[in-house]
C-alpha cells in the first residue's frame, strides 16, 4: 500500500530558552509536490526546517516535540547524517561547498566512489582510491539533469553565484536515496535571471518525482512555482492553502495580520512637524543588510519605526549613520550636514545608538555596570574625568553616583554598580544599554531591535522606557525592529526597508494587508 | 558552600593551583630540611623585584588586545642598547642607570610604533607573529653587536669585532644598585628596598595609566573592539599605545633586571625572556585576553619563589641539579602558556 | 527551454597577468634564489665542496620536512610539534645505542621501536590540537617546550638513577643522566646511508628515469583535474633533463661525477614521495583535504573532523620521527639536548622557502625549499667573512633568515586572510551595487 505522504509534520513545537518557537506545527509533503514555507522573520520557518534536517542546534537545545513521519513510518531525526539516510536534502542558504575542489568533487564530498589497491587491502578502507573517472561521470548526469551546461572538472571558487548554487543542488540530487529537497531561501542571492534559472531546475526536480519544501518571503515566486503554501506566524501554522485558492494579497495579510492591542496609552510628541533628521540617498555596506539608496524623514519628538523582513537592509539604515559600516549620501541633523563615517561626529551632534547586536557591540560583558555607563560619555564628551594638566584620571566618586542614579531610574535588577555585565538578564542589559545613551544626553535616539531576547515582561518595561525618554525629554526616537506588532503599539510612523529603499511608510494603524504587502516587496502593487 | 569551593578552582584553574601548592610543599620541605629559609626569603624578594617590570610590560599588551607581548624581546634589546650608551659615555651609579633608561625610552617609543603598525596587520595572529618578529631580531641583533661602534673596553673585545656576550656591570657601579639602596634587615632577611620601591613604582605609574582617559580607552579597545568602534575610539591607535607602553617597560624592566644581576646579556640573552614574563602574569591569574596588576604582583612572587626554592630542595634529592632549576622553569613555564591557550581555545573555534 | 548558457571561465591565456600573480605569489622563493646565488658568488667557495656538502645536507632533512605536508593538508598550518617526533626519536636512538645494535639491524631496530611511541605522542598532541582550534600552531610550539622540558628531566635526571642504564659512554661520570653529546660511530651512523651508495650521475639517472615513468604512468591515467596536465609535462622535462645532465657528467671531467649518493637514503625519501602522492588520492587524504578546506562544511557532509585531524597529526609524527633517525645517522655526533629544536625550526624555514604556505604545501616546494636553505646556510659564513670579515655574522645571518621567513610567512597568511574577509564585502558590495 503507498503512502499517499511523502512526508509528515504533525504538532511541532519547540523552544529556546523558555521562549516558544514553534507551535502545534503541521505540515504535509506528497511526492513531487512544491510546497512553499512563507512568513515573517520569526515566523518559525528556519526553525522548522532545522528540526527537519537534525541540525545539532536543535538537539542541543532541548530537541523538539510532535511527530514526523516518513512515508508513514514515524522517525526521530537526531543528526543531519540522519535526514540524509531519510532521502531528505538541503540547500541551505550559506553554501556548504569547498572553494578548491571540482564540482565533482563537491558532488561527491564524503560519499565518493572508491577502488581497492594494494595497501588498502591492508591498512583498511580509508586508504582506498578515489575512482575519479566514476565521480566524474555521475557528476556529469547530474549536472546534465539540472540543464547546466558547465564542466564538471571546474574548480568551485570563482564560479557565479548561481552556479555555485547548482553545485549545491547537484550534490543533493546525486544522493541517490534522495526523495525530497528543502530550499531555504535560495533566490536572496541570486540575479534576476539566476532565479528563474532556479525555479526551472525546481520544476524539473519535482519532475522526477523529488518533493521540494521552499522557503521563502518572495510571494511572487510562491504563486508562480508552488503546488500548496504554508503561512505560518509567530511559530503557529495560520494557513495552508493551495495556489489556486490564493493570491498574493491573502497570503500577505495572513503572514502579517495580528490582533494589534493598544497595549501603551501614549500621545504623540510631535509639535510643528519640523524635521529633526533628513536622510537623502543612504546607502550601507553591511553584510546582510545592505542599503541601496534610502530617503527617510523624521520629525522632531517623533517615535519613528523601522520595519521589514531580514536581510532587506532596515538595520543597515542606523549602522551606517552612526558610522558603524561604510555608507554613503547625505545626512542632515536639523538642516546640517551630518560627517559620515565617523562614531564620533554622529555623537558630537547629539546622536546615540543601542545596536542589536547587544553582546557583540552594545557592551564590555567582563566589565562592571558603571564602567558600561559611562564609559561612551568620557571618551566623547570628556566627562566624569579628574584633570590635572594634560593628564586624566576617573572621577570614581562621580561615576558611582551618576551610575547609582541611573540603575534607580531604570530600576536594573543587579547587586549593585560593579556587578559584571555579563550576569545581567537580557532585559537589565538592554537597560544598562539605555543608562549610557542616556548618559550622552543624545537628541535622536537610534535602537535597533531593543526588545530582542528579553523575556515577556521585561519587553514591556524597555518599551515602556523608549516612551517615557519619548514624554519627559523629548526625544526623538527611531526605532528599528523585525517585531511589526511592536512597533506598531508605539510608534506615531512607520517605514518599511524592503530591497535596501523604503518601500513605504504607514501609520500603525494601516490596514495589515499594506504591512504584508510593502514587506513583499511589492512597491508598485500597493498602488501608492 | 560545595559549590563555591567548586567554583573558586574552576575559576583559579588546576594548573594554577597546582603551581601553588607545589609551592606550598617546596616551602615546607626546605623547612624539613633545615634549609635556610631567611636566605630563600632575601633571594626570591630580589627575584620578584628585578623580574616585575618585564612582567609588568606584558599587562598592556594583553590589555589593549594585541595578546601577550612575545615581542618583548623588542623592548628589552631597546633596554641594553640604553645600558650600552650609557656605558660607553663611561656614567657612573646611579646617573648610569637614569642615563640608560633616558636613552632607551626615544628607542622603545620608536620601535613599539613600528611594531605597533605591523601588529595592526596581523589581527588574530598576534601571537605567532610577535614570537618570530621577536626572534628575528634577536638573530640579526646579534649582527648588530658585531657591528655597532662601541669601544669602551669593558664592552668590546680586545680582539676581533663587536662587544661582548656578557657586559659586566661591577665597575660602573651599578651592580646591586637599587638593590641595595635603603636595604635593610628583618632578622636574617635582607630586603631590597630600593629595588621593591622602584618596582612599586611602576606599578602605581601603570595604575595610574590605566584610569585616565587614554588607559580606559585602551581597555575598551582590548576587551571588545566593536563596541570601541562604536564608541568613538580608534582601536588600531589604542593597540599601537599599549604595544608602545609594553616596549617601554620592557627596556626599563631589562636595566632593573641587568643592575640585579650584574651582567648585561647580549646576543642570545633576550631569546626566551618574553615568554618567562608571559608564563609569569599568566600564574598570576591573567588570561590570553584578561590582565591586571595583581595577576603581575601574585605571578611574580609564584613563578619567581618557585624557582628560588627549588634548587636548594632538590639538591638534597638528586645528585646533579644544576640543571633542575632549568627543568622545573621550563616545564612550568611551558606548561602555564600551554594551559592558557587551551583555555581560549574554549571560547574561539569553529 | 533552453541549456543555461556555457560560461567561458577560461578567458583567455592572460600572459602579464599571470606573470604578476606568479611572482607575487612566489616572492619569498625567488628573494632566496637570488640571495643565494649572491651570497655563492661573494663566498667564492670551491663548487666540489658545495655540491658534497648540498647533496648530504639534502640526504638527511628531506625526509622531516616532508613530513610537514600532511598537517598543512588537513588545515592545521606548519606542525610546530615535529620536534616532539624528533625527541622520541632521540629517546629510542639512546636505548638501541645502549643496546649496541649497529648499522642497518640498528636502524631498523629503531625505525619499528618509535612508531608506537610517536603514535603515542601524535594521538597526544593531536587531541590538544583539537582542543584549540585556531591556535595549532603557537600551541604546538609551547608543547614542543614542554615536551623538551619533561624529555630533558627523564633522560637528565632519571635515568642512570630511577631508570637503570649502566653505561659509562653514555652516562655521566655521577651515574646520572645521559651526556650532552652522543657519538654514534660504531653504532647506528651511516646506517642507512652506508647501504648502498652510488656516484651521483647513476643516482640522477635512476632518478630522472622513475621520475619520467611516473609522469608518463599519470599522464595516461588521469582525470581528476585536467589543469593538471601542464604540471606533469613539466615535471617529465625536468626528469629528463636530469638524466641528460647525468649523461653529460658522466663523459666530463669534472669531479662532481665522483661524488658519491646513499642511495639507500633516497629510496627511503622517493617513496615517502610516492606514498604522498598516492595518499592525496586515497579517501583518508581527500578527507583530510576537505577538513583542511572548510571544517564546518566537512562535519556537516558528515565527516569526522577531530578524528581526520587527529590522524594527520599521528601521521606526521611518525614521519617526523623517522626523519630524525635520517638526520641523527648521518651527522654521527649530536647533542641530547639541543638538537632537536633548531631541526624543527629549519624545516619550517625551509619547507617555506621552498614556496609553501600555512595553507598549501607541495613535495615539490619542500625538496626545492630544502636545497635553497642549506644552500644558505653552506654559503653564509664565509660570505659573511668576505662581507663583514666575520664568519660568526653569516652564522648569524642564517638564522636570522630562519625566523624571518617564517614571521613574513604569518605575516602574508594574517594578512591574506584579513583581506580576504574584506574582499567578501567588497564583493557584496559591487554584486548589490548591480543588482540594485
Amino acid at each position: 500500500m503507498a503512502e499517499e505522504y511523502l512526508l509528515q509534520m504533525e504538532k511541532i513545537c519547540k523552544s529556546y530558552f523558555g521562549t516558544k518557537v514553534l507551535t502545534d506545527v503541521n505540515l504535509a509533503l506528497k511526492p513531487g509536490e512544491i510546497h512553499a514555507v512563507v512568513g515573517e522573520n520569526g515566523a518559525g520557518k528556519s526553525t522548522l526546517m532545522n528540526i527537519l534536517f537534525g541540525m545539532p542546534v536543535i538537539q542541543s537545545t532541548g530537541g523538539c516535540e510532535g511527530e514526523i513521519l516518513i512515508e508513514g513510518n514515524p522517525v526521530e531525526i537526531v543528526s543531519p547524517l540522519q535526514a540524509m539516510d531519510l532521502g531528505i536534502g538541503m540547500v541551505h542558504q550559506e553554501f556548504m561547498l569547498l572553494p578548491n575542489y571540482t564540482i565533482t568533487e563537491n558532488i561527491k564530498l564524503n560519499r565518493e566512489i572508491l577502488n581497492d589497491n594494494i595497501i588498502s587491502r591492508i591498512f583498511g578502507n580509508n586508504l582506498k582510491t578515489l575512482n575519479y573517472r566514476a565521480m566524474n561521470a555521475d557528476a556529469r548526469k547530474a549536472l546534465d539533469s539540472l540543464d547546466i551546461g558547465i564542466e564538471e572538472f571546474t574548480k568551485v571558487a570563482g564560479l557565479p553565484v548561481g552556479y555555485m548554487q547548482f553545485a549545491e543542488i547537484a550534490r543533493e540530487i546525486d544522493k541517490s536515496n534522495i526523495r525530497m529537497l528543502v530550499f531555504d531561501e535560495p533566490t536572496a542571492v541570486l540575479t534576476e535571471s539566476e532565479a528563474s534559472n532556479l525555479l526551472d531546475a525546481m520544476r524539473k526536480i519535482a519532475g522526477r518525482g523529488i518533493a521540494i519544501l521552499f522557503i521563502t518571503h518572495r510571494l511572487d515566486e510562491v504563486m508562480e512555482i508552488a503546488d500548496n503554501i504554508t503561512v505560518l506566524r509567530d511559530g503557529r501554522l495560520v494557513a495552508t492553502k493551495r495556489k489556486e485558492d490564493t493570491d498574493i494579497f491573502e497570503l500577505a495579510e495572513l503572514m502579517v495580520g495580528r490582533k494589534v492591542e493598544k497595549l501603551f496609552d501614549r500621545t504623540s510628541q510631535v509639535k510643528d512637524e519640523d524635521i529633526a533628521l533628513k536622510i537623502d540617498g543612504l546607502k550601507v555596506s553591511m553584510p546582510g543588510e545592505v542599503v541601496k539608496g534610502l530617503d527617510l524623514e523624521v520629525y522632531r519628538g517623533e517615535i519613528f519605526g523601522i520595519g521589514g523582513l531580514a536581510g532587506q537592509g532596515k538595520i543597515g539604515v542606523a549602522n551606517g549613520v552612526m558610522g558603524l559600516y561604510p555608507c554613503e549620501g547625505s545626512v542632515l541633523i536639523n538642516g546640517q550636514k551630518l560627517v559620515l563615517n565617523n562614531p564620533r561626529e554622529s555623537m558630537n551632534r547629539e546622536l546615540a545608538f543601542l545596536s542589536e547586536d547587544r553582546r557583540g557591540v552594545g557592551l564590555l560583558l567582563d566589565s562592571a555596570i558603571e564602567i558600561n555607563i559611562v564609559v561612551t560619555s568620557m571618551q566623547n564628551k570628556g566627562r566624569f574625568l579628574k584633570k590635572f594638566g594634560p593628564l586624566t584620571q576617573i572621577d570614581s566618586p562621580v561615576v558611582r553616583e551618576h551610575s547609582l542614579q541611573l540603575i534607580k531610574e531604570l530600576d536594573i535588577r543587579c547587586t549593585g554598580p560593579t556587578q559584571l555585565v555579563k550576569r545581567l538578564s537580557g532585559g537589565n542589559q538592554q537597560k544598562v544599554c539605555i543608562a549610557r545613551a542616556l548618559t550622552l544626553n543624545p537628541e535622536i535616539l537610534f535602537i535597533s531591535e531593543p526588545t530582542r531576547g528579553i523575556d515577556i515582561g521585561a519587553k514591556r518595561l524597555v518599551l515602556e522606557t523608549l516612551i517615557r525618554l519619548n514624554e519627559e525629554l523629548g526625544m526623538t526616537i527611531i526605532m528599528t525592529s523585525s517585531e511589526l506588532a511592536e512597533l506598531r503599539s508605539i510608534c506615531d510612523r512607520i517605514a518599511i526597508v524592503s530591497g535596501g529603499k523604503v518601500a513605504g511608510i504607514l501609520k500603525p494603524d494601516a490596514p495589515d494587508l499594506d504591512f504584508g504587502l510593502l514587506m513583499a516587496g511589492q512597491i508598485d502593487r500597493k498602488g501608492a | 558552600m560545595q559549590n563555591l569551593f567548586k567554583s573558586f578552582v574552576q575559576n583559579f584553574g588546576i594548573p594554577r593551583l597546582i603551581i601553588l601548592g607545589f609551592f606550598l610543599l617546596l616551602c615546607v620541605m626546605a623547612i624539613i630540611l633545615d634549609i635556610d629559609f631567611s636566605d630563600l626569603m632575601s633571594a626570591s624578594l630580589v627575584r620578584i623585584g628585578m623580574n616585575g617590570i618585564l612582567v609588568l610590560a606584558i599587562l598592556p599588551s594583553i590589555v589593549c588586545g594585541t595578546g601577550p607581548n612575545f615581542g618583548l624581546s623588542l623592548g628589552i634589546i631597546c633596554g641594553l642598547l640604553g645600558g650600552l650608551i650609557a656605558m660607553e659615555l663611561t656614567l657612573n651609579g646611579f646617573t648610569n642607570f637614569f642615563a640608560a633608561i633616558a636613552f632607551a625610552i626615544p628607542f622603545a617609543v620608536l620601535v613599539g610604533y613600528g611594531y605597533g603598525l605591523l601588529l595592526n596587520k596581523v589581527k588574530g595572529s598576534e601571537m605567532m607573529f610577535a614570537i618570530f618578529v621577536g626572534w628575528s631580531i634577536v638573530s640579526v641583533m646579534k649582527i648588530g653587536w658585531l657591528l655597532l661602534p662601541f669601544n669602551s673596553p669593558e664592552m668590546a673585545w680586545p680582539i676581533g669585532r663587536g662587544v661582548r656576550v656578557t657586559i659586566a656591570l661591577l665597575n660602573r657601579e651599578v651592580s646591586q644598585l637599587l638593590n641595595n639602596f635603603w636595604a635593610f634587615n628583618i632578622g636574617n632577611v635582607t630586603i631590597p628596598t630600593g629595588l621593591l620601591l622602584f618596582f612599586v613604582l611602576c606599578c602605581v605609574l601603570v595604575w595610574l595609566f590605566m584610569r585616565s582617559k587614554t588607559g580606559m580607552a585602551m581597555y575598551a579597545a582590548g576587551d571588545n573592539p566593536r563596541f570601541a568602534e562604536a564608541a568613538g575610539i580608534e582601536v588600531d591607535k589604542q593597540r599601537i599605545i599599549g604595544t608602545i607602553v609594553s616596549t617601554i617597560l620592557g627596556a626599563i624592566g631589562i636595566l632593573v633586571y641587568a643592575q640585579s644581576f650584574g651582567f648585561y646579556q647580549l646576543y642570545e640573552g633576550p631569546f626566551m625572556m618574553p615568554f618567562i614574563a608571559i608564563a609569569a602574569i599568566l600564574i598570576g591569574g591573567a588570561s590570553i585576553k584578561k590582565a591586571s596588576i595583581t595577576n603581575v604582583i601574585v605571578g611574580s612572587f609564584l613563578f619567581f619563589g618557585i624557582l628560588v626554592v627549588s634548587m636548594p630542595v632538590a639538591n638534597a634529592f638528586m645528585a646533579d641539579i644544576s640543571s633542575m632549576a632549568e627543568i622545573t622553569r621550563q616545564i612550568i613555564q611551558n606548561g602555564i602558556i600551554l594551559y592558557a591557550l587551551m583555555q581560549a581555545g574554549k571560547g574561539d573555534g569553529a | 527551454m533552453d541549456k543555461t548558457p556555457k560560461i567561458d571561465l577560461d578567458p583567455g591565456y592572460d600572459f602579464k597577468r599571470k606573470a604578476k600573480s606568479f611572482f607575487t605569489n612566489n616572492m619569498v622563493t625567488i628573494m632566496f634564489i637570488v640571495l643565494s646565488l649572491l651570497a655563492f658568488q661573494v663566498s667564492g667557495m670551491n663548487s666540489h665542496l658545495y655540491f658534497s656538502d648540498i647533496v648530504s645536507r639534502m640526504s638527511r632533512n628531506s625526509f622531516t620536512v616532508l613530513s610537514l605536508i600532511i598537517p598543512v593538508i588537513a588545515g592545521m598550518g606548519l606542525n610546530f610539534s615535529i620536534i616532539v617526533g624528533a625527541m622520541a626519536a632521540q629517546a629510542i636512538i639512546i636505548y638501541v645505542t645502549h643496546w649496541g645494535v649497529p648499522g642497518f639491524a640498528g636502524i631498523m631496530l629503531c625505525v619499528v621501536l618509535v612508531a608506537p611511541l610517536s603514535i603515542l605522542l601524535g594521538y597526544l598532541t593531536g587531541n590538544l590540537f583539537n582542543r584549540v582550534k585556531g591556535q595549532e600552531m603557537i600551541t604546538g610550539l609551547i608543547f614542543g617546550y614542554f615536551a623538551m622540558g619533561v624529555y630533558t628531566f627523564i633522560f637528565l635526571q632519571l635515568v642512570g638513577g630511577i631508570l637503570p642504564m649502566d653505561n659509562e659512554v653514555l652516562v655521566l661520570s655521577s651515574g646520572v643522566g645521559i651526556r650532552t653529546t652522543i657519538d654514534l660511530t660504531g653504532g647506528i651512523r651511516y646506517g642507512l646511508d652506508d647501504l648502498l651508495r652510488l656516484p651521483l650521475p647513476i643516482m640522477m639517472i635512476i632518478a630522472g628515469a622513475i621520475g619520467a615513468l611516473y609522469q608518463l604512468f599519470v599522464f595516461l591515467k588521469s582525470d581528476r583535474y585536467k589543469s593538471e596536465r601542464l604540471n606533469l609535462v613539466v615535471w617529465l622535462l625536468i626528469s629528463i633533463l636530469v638524466v641528460v645532465l647525468a649523461v653529460v657528467l658522466m663523459n666530463s671531467s669534472s669531479p662532481l661525477r665522483n661524488i658519491s649518493i646513499p642511495a639507500a637514503t633516497w629510496m627511503a625519501i622517493i617513496a615517502l614521495c610516492f606514498f604522498l602522492v598516492f595518499f592525496t588520492k586515497t579517501k583518508l587524504g581527500q578527507d583530510m583535504r576537505s577538513v583542511g578546506q572548510d571544517r564546518h562544511v566537512a562535519a556537516v557532509s558528515g565527516i569526522n573532523v577531530d578524528r581526520v585531524r587527529v590522524i594527520a597529526i599521528i601521521m606526521s609524527t611518525v614521519l617526523a620521527s623517522w626523519g630524525h633517525i635520517i638526520f641523527l645517522q648521518n651527522m654521527g655526533a649530536w647533542s641530547t639536548y639541543g638538537s632537536h629544536m633548531q631541526i624543527g625550526f629549519y624545516a619550517i624555514a625551509a619547507i617555506l622557502i621552498g614556496g609553501a604556505t600555512v595553507s598549501k604545501a607541495t613535495i615539490g616546494q619542500a625538496l626545492l625549499g630544502v636545497f635553497l636553505f642549506h644552500t644558505l646556510f653552506i654559503v653564509a659564513p664565509a660570505a659573511g667573512r668576505e662581507i663583514i670579515g666575520d664568519a660568526q655574522a653569516g652564522e648569524y645571518f642564517r638564522v636570522f633568515v630562519a625566523y624571518g621567513v617564517i614571521g613574513v610567512t604569518l605575516a602574508m597568511h594574517a594578512w591574506k586572510t584579513r583581506l580576504q574577509s574584506m574582499q567578501k564585502i567588497k564583493d557584496l558590495k559591487e554584486k548589490e551595487d548591480l543588482a540594485g
